[in-house]
């Protein structure tokens, strides 16, 4: 089965045309690095993925994107039910203002899990997956927000990963973090991976080459390149792709 | 040269105009408690709060008074609340923003300022005629909760407008729905700021009057009410009906009154003031 694949995707915000005939099938257990600059549409198209541009007035979309072989835009679809699915963690660390279990602990309480032994069992078992859990174990009932930004960015983490998604999102999970927290972010991207499908947004192209097994390369809302990380960081096909990777642009 | 000293010249005599009309305001404010505290003090005592209104100025007390200025808050409270709360959330969250939205928006923030008279003119047609309430206690909770509903719905707007964005998205994004994003993470964040206009909105209801009087409320009230459909008299009426009356002796009863209603309106808006403070220091992003 392909966990995503995404037939003619148009993206308009209001009269602007933000993405153009994107075609791209995105493997299991992959980490898969969208690049490009800044407007090219990555995060947009990260965002249909799991309907997260529904809020926006303004969004259209043409074309089909299937998760697992479902149209995610059919009308049948609960859209919490595929959020669940297909976890989000954003650029910004953005814990809820409440204690650490509390933040773990929430996706559970939505979908109506009250066993408090479950839910326990699973912030523990989220936390450690997150690698934050030797350094929270203490101080559970502690606010989030009182955590530093990379351990703010691995409860946001471990709070996607409570409610068991097969697909996770992460929307340049790094950009505001200092390099030894991007480190711990990055080892545990490489981590996640067995278990789950992964698509990174990246503005650093480091990064992207060291985490992803496959890249995307996006430009002025059309997808220009997409391939083996390894091929299209030495060998890329493109001269936009070889322009920016390079850094001539962008 | 000259011209950076004209402007300094300019600074220093906004400055100056600046204190002057602080200290205006503060001074007037103060020469007008100084003068209620030196008429009323000596005037409150328990017989003062616990006496029924009389015709022998020594004997009045205010036991009808503050009673129904207590049931009255109480029960706006409990109609304005959930309506200006709900009608807040729904704007802000559920509503589409396109023009109808910003005329209703602009229209709310307009009612805000609409004298209360009128609204006491609209409850005298609504509630005590059409409705058939006559000058009760829930005629006249209805007509001020119109009048401060208008305050909470914006109070509670800008709250959960402050409320950033990304909160939302985090909650969504674990497939949250709207309802629960909203009862599980907006409120809480917002609960304070929605607090604070909650009890300036009831310290306004508090200090109103001439709706009141409109409807029918009654200056002379020799029971303490006991049900919402009961007559009533507030601290503002009896105030009003007692500095009215010729006699020294009333006048010192409405002086007395009077430190009463501003003891508790100070302490609402000291209950914002701690509520605001707290959410400021409990919420920081």
């Amino acid at each position: 089965m392909k966990p995503i694949e995404a037939k003619n995707i148009n993206v308009y915000y209001g009269d602007n045309h933000v993405l153009k005939d994107i075609d791209i099938t995105i493997k299991e257990n992959t980490v898969t690095a969208f690049i490009g600059p800044s407007g090219c549409g990555k995060s947009t198209f990260l965002r249909t993925l799991n309907r997260m541009n529904d809020y926006i007035d303004s969004f259209r979309k043409k074309g089909k994107i299937y998760i697992d072989g479902k149209d995610i835009y059919d009308k049948k679809v609960r859209v919490e039910e595929l959020r669940r699915k297909v976890g989000m963690v954003f650029q910004k660390p953005n814990p809820f203002p409440k204690s650490i279990f509390e933040n773990v602990a929430y996706g559970l309480k939505i979908h109506g899990i009250k066993s408090k032994y479950e839910i326990n069992d699973t912030v523990e078992k989220s936390l450690k997956q997150a690698a934050l859990w030797n350094e929270v174990k203490d101080k559970l009932d502690k606010p989030a927000l009182s955590l530093s930004g990379g351990q703010q960015q691995r409860l946001c983490i471990a709070r996607t990963l409570a409610v068991k998604p097969s697909i996770i999102l992460m929307d340049e999970p790094a950009s505001a973090l200092d390099p030894i927290s991007t480190a711990k972010i990055e080892e545990l991207i490489f981590e996640l991976k067995e278990k789950y499908t992964i698509v990174i947004v990246t503005h650093n192209m480091q990064q992207a080459s060291r985490i992803s097994d496959r890249t995307a390369f996006f430009y002025l809302g059309e997808l220009v390149e997409y391939g083996k990380t390894s091929e299209l960081f030495t060998n890329p096909r493109n001269k936009q792709t070889e322009n920016y990777i390079t850094g001539r642009f962008g | 040269m000259s011209n950076i000293q004209r402007n300094r010249n300019i600074d220093t005599a906004f400055k100056y105009v600046g204190i002057g009309c602080t200290f205006f305001g503060i001074v007037m404010l103060l020469i007008f408690i100084g003068n209620i505290l030196v008429d009323g003090l000596t005037r409150i005592d328990w017989d003062f709060l616990t006496n029924l209104p009389s015709r022998r100025a020594s004997k009045a007390g205010i036991l009808t008074a503050w009673t129904g200025t207590a049931w009255i808050l109480g029960l706006t409270a409990i109609i304005a609340i959930p309506m200006g709360v709900a009608a807040g959330i729904y704007l802000q969250e559920y509503g589409k923003k396109n023009r109808l939205a910003h005329i209703i928006e602009l229209n709310i923030a307009n009612l805000a300022g609409v004298p209360s008279i009128i609204y006491g003119l609209l409850g005298l047609e609504i509630f005590v005629r059409v409705m058939r309430l006559g000058g009760s206690l829930l005629a006249g909770a209805l007509t001020l909760a119109l009048l401060i509903l208008p305050i909470i719905i914006v109070a509670t707007r800008e709250a959960i407008k402050a409320v950033p964005n990304s909160l939302r998205e985090a909650s969504y994004g674990m497939g949250a729905t709207k309802w629960q994003t909203i009862w599980y993470q907006v409120l809480p964040a917002a609960s304070g700021g929605i607090l604070t206009g909650i009890i300036l909105a009831l310290s306004r209801a508090v200090g109103e009057t001439a709706p009141l009087i409109v409807i029918g409320a009654l200056a002379y009230v020799p029971f303490v009410a006991d049900s919402p459909m009961d007559e009533f008299t507030v601290l503002p009426i009896q105030i009003f009906n007692w500095v009215s009356r010729p006699q020294q002796e009333f006048l010192v009863n409405g002086a007395a009154a009077i430190i009463i209603l501003l003891i508790i309106t100070f302490a609402m808006n000291g209950i914002a003031v701690y509520l605001r403070n707290r959410w400021q220091k409990k919420v920081s992003w």
